[in-house]
């Protein structure tokens, strides 16, 4: 079985936006995105039940290719990195129609995502990629199981969990609750950089110009504002009683 | 010319980082006060191959450089000095003079199960009369019947009694003025260890006594050729230095990193303490200290791993960054005010931990003779 894992390079600390540009910020350090580690955790383990390969597919700039090497170092068996200065300032639909090309490209069984990406928590790109390749998806799956040519999903939600069942190939995208991922060790480390790691630019995909980067963006931000401010708030200082007196705040808005 | 770390080291820094920040930093205070030993992390340890992380892969190890090895100290000191000298004594005194010393024979029987973290080992040098003055060591062994008898003691050894330990080697006087390094394994009849020691810090690592009572061990437990002993420990301690460096600037960093987020908590006069000049000037330095210890210590191990002389090196790296991490603990713990004197703060139990930067491996004084003896002084 072959399995696509999309891992985004994220900014390891700040989530500033640019007033000026309305973008996020992205000149700090960056790493891979906490939430695609599970999903790289779930191909590894999956390989490892049942045999196969996973190929990790990343669109970012050339800062990219240290989450990349990470998912390597875990354990991934090989790289897909599509960096283009073309590519800056992909909104959903742009960067959705780049990894759908990628991923064309791979002919995985399998595609994992994580659930969001954790500097600009979209969590809608694995919806968009699974539409552009006409296949089935469950998301925040919690847990996954493959049998019979089928790929099945519990998927957890506000009120419980859907299981939900889907032909191969597929797209999945993981909760972060799936799996506690392995710490990469110190032998895949130095084994990392000697496995096939392609980077390939937006035309080596057959991606024109125009459908992504900005010129590919149709999004436009119009305007950023704080979030409101929280209405007053009221400080408990516990002297012994701050528990009745929680309650008692409660009870008065009839919120227990 | 070029101080980038390789994309390896940094992302086993990384690795190392996050591994100390979310598996060990959670339970250094408890196994601290209950002085227990953490078999659990060796073994999560061992699996990340950070048990013979210089090992080559042939023998069992990870085949990573010496500077990948200072930076995975480092990071573990960082959080807790306890599982990081674990590491580094069984790496650095435990496991290599087997693999530089022994014979293929006894390389095939050790070093596999000791790079691969599955058993530690330990090396005993110091006696109750012989600390900086290790030449003058008293165990002796002779030669009868085609093995070894040992007679003697020795002081303060790491890692010699836990229950994953393999062995140990000694040295001892084997002839007139001729020191021999020889392994016993533990379990050998007559080689008995003390309950573990109640130390200041350290606390949840293994330190004991040995006794050797007419202890048999056959012939070929002799390390390299008899009479080398002496010379293959100056050996491994010039090494072992390089490790404990990256500790002294890892405790001086877990230092500074508490300390700086203490003061920007922490409000007296109607603002954080970090404001005041007095607090940032104290951090600033300690910063200071710890880029220049840093760079101390990375040079020796890049000069070990380019097989050029690094002895002096190491010994001005150790010498340095154990002062200085005396320097932050006391000055981070200072920022602490009376919270860092209580238990319940993790500034205390790295002040505690870090008086032995400046003893273990050879002492401040010891450093300073070694180094002036490079100085042709
Ligand atoms: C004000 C504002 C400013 C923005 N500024 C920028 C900006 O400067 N730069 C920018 O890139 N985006 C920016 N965006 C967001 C941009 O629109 C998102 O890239 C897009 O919505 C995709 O969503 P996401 O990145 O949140 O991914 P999600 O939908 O949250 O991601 C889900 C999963 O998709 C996968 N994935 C996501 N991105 C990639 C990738 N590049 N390669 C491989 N796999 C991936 C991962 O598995 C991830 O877990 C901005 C959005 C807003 C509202
Ligand atoms: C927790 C712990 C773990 C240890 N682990 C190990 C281990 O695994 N293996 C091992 O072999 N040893 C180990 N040691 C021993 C350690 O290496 C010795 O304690 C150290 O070398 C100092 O020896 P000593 O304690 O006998 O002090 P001494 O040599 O008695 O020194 C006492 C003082 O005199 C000073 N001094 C001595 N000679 C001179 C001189 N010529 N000029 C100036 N000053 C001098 C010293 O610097 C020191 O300040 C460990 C020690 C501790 C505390």
């Amino acid at each position: 079985m072959k399995i696509a894992v999309c891992v985004k390079h994220v900014p390891e600390q700040s989530k500033r936006i640019d007033p000026a540009t309305k973008r996020l910020d992205r000149s700090g350090e960056g790493a891979i995105n906490p939430f695609d580690v599970h999903a790289v955790e779930e191909a590894l383990k999956l390989k490892e039940d049942r045999g196969g390969e996973v190929v990790v597919v990343s669109m970012g700039p050339a800062g990219a290719q240290d989450s990349v090497r990470k998912a390597l170092a875990m354990g991934a068996d090989s790289a897909l990195l599509i960096t283009d200065e073309a590519a800056a300032g992909s909104d959903l639909v742009a960067t959705a129609n780049v990894l759908a090309a990628a991923l064309e490209s791979e002919a995985p069984d399998l595609v994992l995502f994580g659930q969001q990406a954790g500097d600009s928590d979209g969590a809608v790109l694995w919806a968009a990629v699974a539409d552009r390749l006409h296949r089935p998806v469950i998301s925040q799956v919690a847990n996954l199981s493959v049998a019979d040519g089928k790929v099945r999903g519990k998927r957890q939600t506000e009120f419980g969990y859907d299981v939900i069942e889907a032909p191969i190939p597929a797209v999945l995208a993981v909760s972060d609750a799936i799996n506690e991922p392995r710490y990469p060790s110190l032998k895949g480390i130095m084994g990392a950089r000697s496995k096939p790691q392609r980077t390939v630019s937006l035309s080596e995909l057959g991606l024109e110009g125009g459908v992504t980067g900005e010129a590919g963006s149709k999004t436009v931000v119009q305007a950023l504002s704080d979030p409101p401010p929280r209405g007053d708030t009221v400080k408990i200082e516990d002297d012994g009683s701050a528990a009745e007196k929680i309650v008692e705040f409660l009870a008065e808005r009839k919120l227990v | 010319m070029n101080l980038d770390l390789t994309e390896e080291q940094e992302l086993l820094r990384s690795t190392v980082r996050d591994f100390a920040r979310e598996r060990i930093a959670p339970i250094a205070e408890e196994l601290d006060r209950e002085h227990r030993f953490p078999y659990d992390l060796v073994r999560e340890l061992a699996e990340l191959g950070l048990m013979g992380m210089t090992i080559p892969e042939d023998y069992g190890g990870a085949g990573a450089d010496t500077v990948s090895y200072a930076l995975a100290v480092e990071e573990l000191t960082r959080v807790d000095s306890s599982v990081a000298i674990t590491v580094a004594a069984h790496h650095s005194l435990g496991t290599l003079p087997i693999y530089y010393y022994g014979t293929e024979e006894q390389k095939r029987e050790w070093i596999p199960q000791l790079a691969s973290g599955e058993k530690l080992a330990a090396f005993g040098l110091t006696e109750p009369d012989a600390g900086s003055d290790a030449g003058a060591a008293r165990t002796r062994a002779e030669l009868c019947d085609g093995g070894w008898v040992v007679n003697g003691s020795k002081m303060f050894i790491t890692n010699a009694g836990t229950a994953i330990t393999a062995c140990v080697t000694i040295t001892a006087v084997t002839g007139d003025g001729e020191i021999s390094n020889l392994i016993i394994p533990n379990g050998t009849p007559g080689y008995e260890i003390a309950p573990p020691m109640q130390k200041l810090g350290w606390r949840a690592s293994d330190t004991r006594e040995l006794a050797f009572r007419d202890v048999r061990v056959p012939e070929e437990n002799l390390l390299g050729s008899r009479g080398q002993g002496f010379r293959q420990f100056l050996e491994i301690l010039d090494g072992g230095r390089i490790s404990v460096s990256a500790m002294g600037v890892g405790l001086a960093q877990g230092a500074y990193d508490l300390a700086a987020k203490y003061a920007q908590e922490r409000q007296q006069f109607g603002k954080p303490i970090a404001k005041f000049q007095a607090v940032q000037f104290a951090l600033a330095d300690m910063a200071t200290e710890i880029e220049a210890g840093r760079n101390m210590v990375i040079k020796a191990a890049w000069l070990k791993d380019q097989g050029r002389p690094f002895a002096k090196e190491a010994a001005m790296a150790k010498l340095y960054t154990g002062e200085l991490s005396h320097r932050a603990a006391n000055a981070a713990l200072q920022i602490h005010g009376g919270y860092g004197f209580m238990d319940e703060f993790a500034i205390s139990r790295l002040y505690r931990d870090q008086k032995i930067l400046e003893i273990g491996e050879g002492t401040n004084e010891v450093q300073r003779m070694v180094i002036a003896k490079h100085l042709g002084l």
